[in-house]
């Protein structure tokens, strides 16, 4: 997802006013899918609509009806700024993009002390920096070919929030947990529990689903969960993408490269 | 100050760790309220891994580790001697969940938790409701501070019940009494110091804020205004005007 809109409601200013330039980035790379976020609530719970509807800038109010009508008519808000993506596909095509410059990819077990002149290291949790932490994340991927939905869509609940994002071929990606946990276990049956209840919620008809693939990970993340260029001397360190990597990547990708090409110090630079 | 199992507290309000959209927003409601304990669930939030906690460990102030999620009297005591031996403090705050929906305490688990850490050296807080007698039970198993609730966990309603609440305070003046959960205000916690209870805890109410941090700071200033009118002794309430200004002796024009 490519949702830097509905992310600022809690997430750092700086996460919605630069992530709002990744669409147009990976639009030149991989399939972006320009059709808004749809997030909306239970009857129950429509005090956290019109929380959400005061904390987030970039949406209009919408009748599912009139946006997505394969879902159970609802109020709710629609982002039409936002966008999504296949990250699988989106990596591999970046892959083929690199290749097509003449930029070939080795895989090798290397620190920046192994490597001469300059490094980015992006290692996520591996490059264990000063303040460095993991947050769990857990996810589920459903088929489910009878459901039709165009665009992300986002659940809110005081427990379980949840947003379904549709993949080509009748598949959604179902997450996410956040847990201040730096396990890697795989996923709990209480997560699972709580993911596919609050997809029941939203639409029934996805208790008739596949469960194709479950999985579990670590988001690195700084203590403001904003991501980081670090420099230390030779070695750029671009890390804490948290819970933006596709929305972030891009911005920390340039701001690396300005920094390396012409000096110039982007907002996410820090000198070590 | 009451004093919580041997500890004077240096303020009255007590602040949970979760929920929050970063820990750097955390670390700032922390800072802004002056909190004096912070509660950290086990169950998930600091079972693997130091990151998290040691974020916590540097807000500087004595944990509260708690048996959040638990179900059972045993799940409880098993979650709670993880927590000694993770947080190495005997401080526990006893949660024993007996209804998913409100969150309420089981009262038969709790007691029977509470009766199993007691005996084994732990400084119980257990989460309980407004229920005179669960609070004798709790107190004759040994248990020195008590935490009625405000109502449901993260409902953010107040004090539901006021005339329960006030008659647990004075059904057991001696017993250090927190209340805990369901507090949405800072006039809630103003209330709740009014009535005579010592401390506060609270987390949605604080990390759910559109600005924790200006929040936090609210709930400061409430408990504290809230324990200064306590320790002044209130008015009495009357059905009644009454004049400030005496009626005799007025200029006759």
């Amino acid at each position: 997802m490519l949702a830097p809109w509905c992310e600022g409601v809690t997430a750092e200013p700086v996460v919605t006013r630069l992530g709002a330039e990744a669409a147009a980035a990976w639009a030149r790379v991989t399939p972006v899918t320009r059709n808004g976020t749809l997030v909306v609530a239970l009857d129950r719970d429509r005090a956290e609509l019109a929380r959400f509807a005061r904390r987030a800038t970039g949406h209009q109010s919408c009748d599912t009806r009139d946006v997505e009508p394969d879902l159970p008519r609802r109020q709710g808000l629609i982002f039409p700024d936002e966008a999504h993506l296949d990250p699988r596909r989106a990596l591999a095509d970046l892959q083929a993009a690199l290749a097509a410059e003449g930029i070939t990819i080795e895989q090798a077990e290397a620190t920046p002390e192994d490597l001469s002149g300059t490094v980015v290291d992006a290692r996520g949790l591996s490059a264990a920096q000063p303040g460095l932490r993991g947050v769990r994340g857990e996810m589920v991927v459903l088929h489910a070919p009878d459901i039709r939905l165009s665009r992300p869509v986002r659940l809110l609940h005081p427990r379980y929030p949840i947003y379904l994002v549709p993949r080509e071929g009748g598949l959604f990606m179902l997450g996410a947990t956040q847990l201040e946990s730096a396990s890697r276990a795989p996923v709990s049956a209480r997560s699972v529990l709580e993911l596919l209840s609050a997809a029941y919620a939203l639409d029934p008809r996805f208790a008739e689903a596949s469960v194709v693939e479950l999985g579990a990970d670590l988001r690195p993340a700084f203590a403001d969960n904003v991501p980081r260029i670090t420099v230390r001397g030779r070695v750029l360190h671009l890390n804490g993408l948290f819970r933006h990597g596709y929305l972030m990547a891009p911005v920390l990708a340039r701001q690396a490269a300005d920094y390396l090409l012409t000096g110039t110090r982007g907002e996410l630079l820090h000198e070590d | 100050m009451r004093d919580f199992y041997g500890v004077t507290l240096p303020n009255a309000l007590m602040l949970g760790t979760a929920q929050y959209p970063s820990p750097a927003v955390m670390e700032a409601a922390f800072r802004e309220s002056g909190a004096s304990v912070a509660t950290v669930s086990l169950r998930r939030e600091a079972g693997e891994g130091q990151g998290f906690w040691k974020i916590i460990q540097s807000l500087g102030v004595r944990i509260l580790p708690n048996t959040a999620g638990c179900h059972s009297a045993k799940e409880a005591v098993t979650t709670a001697r993880m927590a000694r031996d993770l947080f190495e403090t005997s401080w526990i705050k006893l949660e024993v969940i007996g209804h998913a929906d409100t969150l309420q305490p089981d009262p038969f688990g709790l007691l029977d938790a509470a009766e199993t850490l007691a005996a084994d050296g732990f400084d119980v807080f257990p989460y309980t409701t407004e229920d005179q007698v669960l609070a004798q039970r709790l107190v004759d198993a040994g248990c020195h501070v008590l935490m009625p609730w405000g109502a449901p966990i993260g409902s953010g309603m107040g004090l539901n019940n006021r005339h329960g609440l006030r008659m647990l305070r004075a059904a057991l003046p001696d017993i250090a009494m927190v209340i805990d959960a369901g507090l949405g205000l800072p006039s809630h916690a103003a209330e709740a110091m009014e009535m005579g209870f010592d401390a506060v805890l609270l987390n949605s109410a604080v990390a759910q804020a559109g600005d924790p941090a200006a929040m936090a700071r609210g709930f400061a200033l409430a408990v504290q205004a809230g324990g200064l009118a306590h320790g002044a002794d209130p008015m009495g309430v009357r059905d009644m005007g009454v004049p400030s200004t005496p009626l005799l002796g007025r200029a006759w024009l």
